[in-house]
């Protein structure tokens, strides 16, 4: 680990301040930073200890919905009541993220912000263009098992390796943030990601210094809440290709659905296009594969993670049909 | 033999342990990186309670929970394995949580209560988790077992406040402690000898109320 100067916040002000030169970092959990930095990836010359800040409560808000503050942790977050009578998609993808251990640590503002698992963003002894930019990306012709087949380009391959934005996207959250200037703005969590095109090492919205405080989850949507992860064991590893899923059938159709993929993207991937096919459709095994046409047309393999596709494809199938009911 | 185990009766393992650990305490007190000594680090003064007993400890930011338990307070009963937070062998209780003590750094535990595996026992008796562990032959080489048991200690208090886990079907309510259960929840804790079958009988056991 580089040395750095550690600081602990006074207020959400100072923090912002402190956090504005690039060099900088806060630190919430640090389950992955921390990583991060043994290995020399992640380089801070100051860190800027949050865990003194006061955005660590969940409340609701006056539209009927949850206000998360960026320090919740993913276990006190799973285990609230009201997330799990009302959001159980949020609750059933964070439990399938980690192990307690580092749920126990981790926050929902670093969860979100967490860096790619790619096998070569770790691998120090290999280009990678989100690492060291201009490098190349080994990703491309090399171990792409885990990587990403959709909204990715020949720079950067990078999966996001979240499974509570996934649930998140599936339910419209926003991003809550301020930064030095005191300014605030709410991101959908859907533009908080930026495509990596060919600067994959820029993978966020936020300016330096800009502090995420909280999520807001709108009121629930109508309809059954499922998440699915696929992924090589049954607990703790990352998702080949999961799925969450609100979907509401009236008689034999399905009335309203969200869809968001994790695994296959360089962010949690919102499905629009599977939407479209389903609201109004028969809820049939048939629709549902339609739907994962839709969604997955634009995918693209590059060798070893080709697998995704149809997996994807099938893992919505079988979601939109346990939550439909249908057998 | 003979010759060796009056040897033994003496100098037990642990009080070897100890006096090797408080001879390296001398030689680690400093960060030995070659780093540490190109660029100059401030030193900050961190106050940990570790079992009920407060430390005062002037540390490099760069020391890590495990570290400073480790190396600077001599508690080696927490083990150092993959140092990610990937096995679990780490593993401590910090203000009733489990956490990977690798994954964290000291600086950021002033005035939080943390629990090792040293500090379990009550008054020289084991606690009923070590105790389990030890009746079930939940362990083989006893590397991960500290972790593990810390780990368990920790997943009942999380039961017992009816938190979820991915084994729970239903997670708005508050789920029974099956061996799926245990399972999901102590994935965290990696075991290369494979005792598992034995770690959830030792688990179960204490989370029924004791001896079966």
């Amino acid at each position: 680990m580089k040395p750095f100067h550690y600081e602990r916040a006074k207020s959400v002000a100072s923090a912002c301040a402190s956090a504005t030169d690039p060099t900088s970092k806060f630190i919430a959990g640090g389950t992955n930073l921390l990583d991060l930095m043994k290995l020399q990836i992640e380089t801070p010359a100051h860190l800027v200890d949050i865990g003194p800040l006061p955005i660590a409560d969940i409340e609701e808000t006056a539209e009927g919905g949850l206000r998360i503050g960026a320090r919740v942790t993913n276990s006190v977050l799973a285990a609230d009541m009201q997330v799990r009578r009302r959001y159980p998609v949020l609750s059933q993808a964070i439990l399938a993220g980690a192990s307690m251990q580092l749920r126990n640590k981790a926050t929902t503002g670093g969860n979100l912000l967490q860096r790619t698992r790619c096998a070569y963003f770790y691998d120090t002894t290999k280009p990678c263009n989100k690492r060291t930019p201009g490098s190349g990306c080994a990703a491309l012709a090399g171990l792409n098992r885990m990587n990403a087949v959709i909204g990715v380009s020949n720079d950067c391959i990078a999966a996001h390796g979240s499974d509570m934005a996934v649930a998140m996207a599936a339910l419209d959250a926003r991003v809550e943030t301020v930064a030095a200037d005191g300014a605030t703005r709410t991101i959908p969590i859907d533009a908080l990601y930026r495509p990596p095109g060919n600067t994959p090492h820029i993978e966020t919205v936020l300016a330096p210094g800009e502090l995420i405080k909280s999520v807001l989850l709108p009121p629930p949507p109508p309809g059954r809440q499922l998440y699915r992860k696929v992924r090589d064991r049954a607990s703790y590893a990352f998702a080949l290709v999961s799925v969450a899923a609100i979907v509401a059938r009236e008689g034999d159709r399905v009335s309203a659905a969200r869809v968001a993929f994790g695994g296959i993207s360089y962010k949690p991937w919102r499905s629009a296009e599977a939407e479209a096919v389903l609201v109004g459709a028969p809820a049939t095994r048939a629709s549902f594969d339609a739907a994962g046409r839709a969604a997955l047309k634009d995918a693209h393999g590059y060798g070893s993670n080709d697998f995704k596709i149809p997996l994807a494809r099938r893992t919505l199938r079988t979601v939109l049909a346990d939550a439909t009911g249908v057998i | 033999m003979e010759r060796i185990l009056p040897f033994l009766s003496l100098l037990s393992r642990r009080r070897f342990l100890e006096t090797a650990g408080a001879a390296s305490l001398a030689m680690t007190s400093r960060p030995a990186s070659a780093e540490a000594a190109a660029e100059p680090v401030s030193m900050h003064n961190v106050t940990l309670t570790v079992n009920g007993r407060r430390h005062a400890l002037d540390l490099d930011p760069r020391t890590t929970l495990l570290d400073a338990l480790r190396e600077h307070l001599g508690l080696t009963g927490t083990k150092k394995g993959c140092d990610q937070g990937q096995c679990g062998a780490c593993t401590v209780i910090v203000n009733g949580q489990r956490i990977n003590s690798c994954l964290t750094l000291a600086v950021m535990h002033t005035g939080d209560e943390i629990t090792t595996i040293e500090g379990l026992e009550e008054d020289g008796n084991l606690h009923p988790m070590q105790a389990a562990f030890v009746r079930h032959d939940g362990l083989q080489c006893g590397y991960c077992t500290p972790g593990q048991i810390c780990s368990a200690v920790a997943l009942l208090a999380e039961h017992k406040a009816g938190w979820p886990s991915y084994a729970t079907a239903d997670v708005a309510t508050a789920p029974v402690l099956t061996d799926a259960e245990i399972a999901e929840r102590m994935s965290g804790n990696i075991c290369r000898c494979s005792a598992y079958a034995n770690i959830v009988s030792a688990i179960r056991e204490v989370a029924e109320g004791g001896r079966t």
